[in-house]
């Protein structure tokens, strides 16, 4: 029996049958990744910008003292003015680098001295505040400081504008190596993000894994409801998973009921017409009606074994989904099922041998089950053996497992056959002429299955059948 | 030994009824559990044949009622289901054992044996002829004083030939009446058991007698 549902694949190949659309994963990933992206390049951004703004404003308290300085260096005596550039200006100003300098006095509208192509700002400065403005020299950007100051010349107020320009390139490579900085981290905000969303992803997901997961590792009679715990964005999906196995269930125990009913009503009538035929074989001198005689009661036996194989099953399919197990002693239950089994045995004169520990073996599950499955196993040994052949029974506890073992010495079951032999009404070439339904394994297997137990069938050394029932411990 | 069956399909009442007799039994039968009542005041059987459905009631409940009324004779359920909850019920309900119909007719012999050998023997079984005497409950023969054991196939061929002794039975006739019809065996088999009959029915006067080309039969003195 290979069932794909059973085992818990990889996610493609247990979706193999659904139709996929967009992977839910990788578009949240793809999503988180834009997201983050976009993060650091906004990042990225916003420390240039400011530190572009921050350069500028350093560059300008300078420019505003030393325009200050410069214009105070200007003294008028009568009519002579006199231009004393203060050592502080130049001092100033190198603090920015290697930049140059410039600067021009306007009176009257003529250069008095300095750059005369250095720009003046558009709106005259007024009330000794300096205006600051970009401009550029020769080619060359520069941010330049104005200033207005009156001073008394010639016998007059007179207005003298002082403007005063740097270059730029110390003000960029600081903007510069903040850029690169900031890019730096911007990265790295990235770098962090990809596993990060890779993670929120994976969680987010994982109740919908888990679910699938649950429901994919289930045996093939489990139909109970879906109780893992989800969010509750799956509730609505686990509520429909929940509705469709209900029915499914219900449909199940129809069939079942329906079975074990039909054959209840098979056997009554099985039952007169194999004892009428029994007593008739009795009766009847002729050799020609006695062996039809024998095949009707042949037929009624292989009819009646079908039916109470048929019932087994709808009982081992009805409660193997359900949580009746409870602990069951495997060596009373054997004491049972031998002293039942006995008779049947000896009317073919073959002995059962038996031999279990001293001390009780506890396992949990359904007694109804074991005892149904361990009758199977016994009623296959003792309908393959040999007259005055012996059936040995071992139960044995090795480790935390509790096994039972039938061995017998019929007609052995050939290697080929061994992995046929599980799936329903299959039945061993070399029993043929044998009365059996070919559901005894079957149910076995399953009985097995919903008890997390094993079952095997080996060839026995020196001829014959060991049957390896293990279960484990309560 | 005097059986009671309850049982309420006719059919199959009749036929096993008809089967019992055969195999040297007395049976009475009753359809319900009223009429098994009265059967039961009336008269003291070895075995109770109880159906598990009957008409006016559970065969299970009629079972404890016995019980509780101090009524221990045994009790072999038949029921048409074969679940194994119906078995244990009935065993823990003080059944004495349990049968899945159809059932084989050797297999009902043989489990009715089991049980009352179990309950230690009902009326005393035990048969003589001639020489020995033959206790089918405990499958032993006695020659002589010498009790001898015997399988169970020796002595379900035993009880064939001293049913009808110095009647001929055809190998066919006891193929049917040793093996089950759902093995498949050779009339051949028949004469591995009937040697070890013989060899088991040494020192005694009792013999089985083989008739060229028709079969054997017990011969007395």
């Amino acid at each position: 029996m290979t069932d794909p549902a059973r085992g818990p694949g990889s996610l493609p190949r247990r979706l193999a049958a659904v139709g996929l659309g967009g992977s839910l994963q990788r578009k949240l990933i793809w999503q988180f990744l834009a997201a983050a992206a976009l993060a650091a390049v906004t990042l990225f951004l916003a420390i240039r910008v400011t530190a572009d703004r921050a350069a500028e404003a350093a560059q300008d308290s300078v420019l505003a003292a030393a325009t200050l300085a410069l214009s105070e260096g200007l003294l008028a005596e009568d009519d002579e003015l006199d231009l004393d550039l203060p050592p502080t200006v130049l001092s100033m100003l190198s603090a920015m680098g290697e930049d140059q300098v410039f600067y021009r006095v306007v009176l009257q509208g003529r250069t008095v001295t300095g750059y005369e192509n250095l720009a003046l700002p558009a709106a005259i400065p007024t009330g000794g505040e300096p205006v600051f403005y970009k401009t550029s020299l020769n080619g060359t950007p520069v941010r330049a400081a104005s200033l207005t100051r009156t001073i008394l010349f010639d016998g007059a107020q007179t207005d003298v504008q002082f403007a005063l320009a740097q270059t730029r390139h110390g003000q960029a490579a600081i903007a510069d190596a903040i850029a690169r900085r900031a890019g730096f981290l911007g990265i790295g905000f990235f770098v962090l993000a990809v596993p990060m969303s890779l993670l929120a992803a994976r969680a987010i997901l994982g109740p919908i894994g888990q679910v699938a997961d649950g429901v994919s590792r289930r045996g093939p009679q489990d139909l109970r409801p879906v109780a893992e715990r989800v969010p509750p964005e799956l509730a609505p999906f686990i509520a429909a998973l929940n509705g469709f196995i209900r029915r499914l269930r219900l449909a199940h125990s129809r069939t079942e009921t329906f079975i074990a009913e039909a054959a209840h009503h098979i056997r009554t009538p099985l039952s007169a017409i194999r004892a009428e035929a029994e007593v008739a074989l009795h009766e009847a001198g002729d050799d020609n009606i006695r062996t039809r005689l024998r095949r009707v009661i042949r037929s009624a036996e292989e009819c009646s074994r079908s039916a109470s194989q048929l019932m087994d099953h709808a009982l081992v399919m009805s409660r193997s989904d359900r949580e009746v197990r409870g602990p069951v002693e495997l060596g009373a239950l054997l004491d049972g099922l031998i002293a039942s089994m006995r008779p049947t045995a000896d009317l073919r004169e073959l002995s059962l041998r038996w031999r279990r520990p001293d001390e009780p073996v506890v396992v949990l599950g359904d007694r109804l089950l074991l005892e149904t499955a361990l009758r199977n196993i016994l009623d296959n040994a003792i309908k393959y053996s040999n007259p005055d052949d012996a059936i040995d029974l071992l139960l044995e506890v090795s480790g935390r497992e509790a096994s039972v073992k039938v061995l017998d010495r019929g007609r052995g079951i050939a290697k080929a056959d061994l992995a046929s032999l599980a799936p329903r009404f299959q039945r061993g070439e070399n029993v043929r002429d044998i009365v059996g339904s070919g559901l005894g394994l079957t149910m076995v297997t399953e009985v097995s299955d919903s008890h997390d137990g094993r079952f095997r069938l080996e060839p026995r050394e020196g001829g014959g059948t060991c049957a390896h029932f293990s279960l484990p411990l309560a | 030994m005097r059986y009671l069956l309850v049982e309420d399909a006719v059919d199959l009442a009749e036929s096993v009824k008809d089967l019992l007799r055969l195999g040297g039994h007395a049976v009475d039968w009753s359809a319900s559990l009223a009429e098994a009542r009265d059967c039961l005041g009336g008269a003291s059987y070895d075995l109770i044949l109880l159906d598990i459905a009957l008409p006016d009631g559970d065969g299970r409940r009629f079972l404890s009622e016995l019980r509780r009324q101090g009524n221990a004779t045994p009790v072999i359920m038949m029921t048409a289901r074969s679940a194994v909850s119906d078995r244990i019920d009935a065993l823990d309900g003080g059944a004495d054992d349990y049968l899945t119909k159809p059932f084989d007719p050797a297999e009902l012999e043989a489990r009715a044996r089991a049980v009352l050998r179990r309950r230690g023997g009902a009326a005393s079984s035990t048969r003589q002829l001639a020489d020995l005497s033959f206790d089918p409950l405990t499958a032993t023969l006695t020659v002589a004083g010498d009790p001898r054991e015997l399988r169970n196939r020796e002595m379900r061929l035993f009880e064939v030939l001293i049913g009808a002794p110095n009647c001929i039975f055809s190998k066919d006739q006891l193929c049917d009446r040793l093996f089950s019809f759902a093995e498949s065996v050779t009339e051949n088999a028949i004469e591995v058991y009937v040697a070890r009959l013989r060899r088991k029915l040494e020192g005694s006067c009792v013999r089985i007698e083989t008739v060229r080309g028709l079969g054997y039969r017990l011969t007395l003195p």
